[in-house]
């Protein structure tokens, strides 16, 4: 758990972390992936994967609408939108 | 005239049936405790729609009497959406967030009639043991306000144990109905994946959250569920089965007794359960040592792939004045997410980025596999399992977290070690009092196969016939509660055990319970 892979890891889930957070963090996840790696010692070479706990499938419904989307309603909740929009930062100059 | 501080849900239905209550004075009542209560169990109260609610019940009752929940006093874990209602999950990012629909549980149990008074707080997103992650303030334990209640449940654990509410929504993702329940001293069961709508329930690891109700008994524990369950098309994965029947009558049953689960015994539980008639195995589960780790890996990868929909764009918090969008994105998230989250969401990046994923996400998921098959092998000879519900007792605040963060994370989720293993085989489990040990509350956790919760709350029932644990309160204030570990139980094992009451050492037992050592 070096730094460049702290960055990697920071940059993949969009977060940014004080240097002293960071180290902290180093330290916590390095724990963490010592507990994981515990995995490793088993077997697992001949068993598939499990997705779903009941061996569930994606249950497929018809191509149908079935409901509207108010989105009047749903952007009351947004923390910034104009005419409809979500606001961000300009993305092109 | 009012009902008693700890009522069950069927004493208050006795209650309203006979009017010798009415809905808006026990809504009046247990609001006035909610706002005289310090363990900080709440994070929103909803005084003035509960009250008109149940001037609604009160109506209904005079019209048609009380069926159902009608009138009944409940509160949701603040994970479950609430139209109208801020949801915060316990965190910064959804400190302000008012969702625009109710999840289906929420719904079924306002159409069963229950009053909603308010919020109950959690460990943020779901993710913690003790409930001190919460951007809300820990929640204190009402056996001992300087110890933690659990979690992730924990404010609707504290809330029903104190009295405040008999029964709460709660949410089950590694432990965290039955963990907080079992140090609370009340009743908690997470039902089988699936039984229970997902839909408006905040995500945090979508393959294993599952939600159950908590409450004073395995009877209310059974009626809650009644109202709570059924397929929902609006959750792709809702099971289609029927409702819980009640059928099974709780004898007879053969209890299997995993070696692998106890440093200590539940000697003093399963002899109990012999002289109810039940046979007990010892059982193998050889696959438990893996739990954990697997447990948290898949759990944090679904977690770093669920919490990415919190972005500052179109819900929950948004970063001041940001410089473009990569800032908006990163700020937003690092300044809404708490430590917990954030190592959960890095260590689920790390199991599923490029190099790891077949390392660590494919292999846990192996591991899933491997701990569901010892699972369904034991179902084979018997038919439930009886386990610890955690490795200790309520244990003091600060013990594992600590605010600068310099403690080991992993030492908190050594907590899970008994809950986790029905988790990711999706199997139903409740936990129930069954002893106390120093003045705190133990639990004992049932196993039971999937969709077996009929079983599985036929044994809790029989079980508290025969026991007066779950009647054993926390003194609250003054109250009438009762001392809590100075008459000993109706099987008290004192005399029993070499060591009862003797030694004044971890292991001391008043209790019907398991020996567990404090760590």
């Amino acid at each position: 758990m070096d730094a460049d892979l702290i960055d990697k890891l920071m940059r993949l889930a969009a977060l940014r972390l004080e240097a002293q957070e960071r180290e902290l963090l180093k330290d916590n996840l390095q724990k963490i992936v010592h507990l994981i790696d515990t995995m490793q010692s088993a077997d697992t070479d001949a068993v598939e994967p499990l997705d779903h706990p009941l061996d569930g499938v994606q249950p497929l419904r018809p191509d149908r609408v079935s409901e509207v989307v108010d989105r009047n309603r749903f952007q009351e909740t947004a923390p910034e939108v104009r005419d409809g929009l979500y606001l961000v930062p300009r993305v092109v100059e | 005239m009012t009902v008693g501080r700890f009522a069950t849900i069927e004493d208050i239905r006795a209650a309203l049936k006979s009017k010798t209550t009415s809905a808006v004075e026990l809504a009046r009542e247990r609001l006035d405790r909610i706002a005289a209560s310090d363990l900080n169990s709440f994070v929103t109260v909803c005084e003035e729609d509960a009250l008109a609610a149940a001037g609604e019940a009160d109506k209904r009752i005079a019209c048609q009497g009380q069926t159902g929940l009608v009138g009944v006093p409940i509160a949701h874990k603040d994970v479950f959406c609430t139209a109208g209602v801020r949801t915060t999950c316990a965190s910064r990012m959804l400190s302000e967030f008012v969702p625009p629909y109710d999840a289906t549980v929420v719904t079924k149990l306002r159409d069963s009639g229950a009053i909603m008074l308010g919020k109950t707080n959690m460990d943020e997103f779901a993710m913690g043991s003790s409930n001190e992650n919460s951007y809300f303030g820990p929640v204190s334990n009402p056996w001992d306000a300087t110890r933690v209640p659990g979690g992730s449940s924990g404010g609707s654990a504290a809330a029903v144990a104190a009295g405040l509410v008999p029964a709460a929504t709660a949410t089950d993702t590694g432990g965290s109905i039955r963990q907080p329940a079992a140090l609370c001293g009340i009743s908690g069961l997470k039902p089988t994946y699936g039984r229970v709508s997902r839909y408006g329930m905040v995500a945090f690891a979508s393959s294993l959250d599952q939600g159950g109700p908590m409450a004073r008994s395995a009877e209310d524990l059974r009626l809650l569920l009644q109202h709570m369950e059924g397929h929902d098309p609006l959750d792709s994965t809702s099971a289609d089965v029927g409702p819980t029947p009640h059928e099974t009558d709780g004898t007879g049953l053969r209890i299997g007794i995993p070696r692998e689960y106890f440093a200590a015994t539940v000697d003093d539980a399963a002899a109990i359960l012999e002289r109810l008639g039940h046979g007990r195995l010892e059982i193998s589960l050889p696959h438990t040592a893996y739990a954990t780790a697997a447990y948290y890996v898949v759990a944090s990868a679904e977690a770093s792939t669920n919490l990415s929909r919190y972005d500052g764009v179109r819900f929950g918090h948004r970063a001041e004045s940001p410089v473009d969008l990569d800032d908006l994105y990163a700020r937003s998230r690092s300044e809404g997410f708490g430590a917990e989250v954030k190592r959960r969401i890095l260590t689920g990046t790390y199991a599923l980025s490029i190099g790891y994923y077949d390392a660590y996400y494919r292999k846990a998921q192996r591991l899933r596999r491997l701990v569901r098959q010892d699972f369904l092998d034991a179902f084979e000879t018997v038919d439930l399992i009886l386990a610890p519900s955690t490795p200790s007792t309520a244990f003091e605040k600060g013990a594992l977290v600590a605010p600068d963060e310099t403690k080991d994370p992993t030492v908190m989720y050594a907590q899970d070690v008994y809950t986790v293993p029905a988790s990711l085989a999706g199997l139903p489990a409740l936990s129930i009092p069954c002893g106390i040990v120093d003045g705190l509350p133990v639990g004992m956790q049932i196993i039971a196969p999937h969709f077996g919760e009929d079983r599985l709350l036929s044994l809790a029932e029989s079980f508290q016939r025969e026991t007066d644990w779950h009647q054993r309160t926390p003194a609250v204030h003054g109250t009438n509660a009762r001392a809590s570990d100075t008459s000993g139980g109706r099987y008290s094992m004192e005399g029993r055990r070499g060591s009862a009451g003797s030694g004044g050492g971890a292991q001391r037992m008043q209790s019907a319970g398991p020996a567990m050592g404090r760590s």
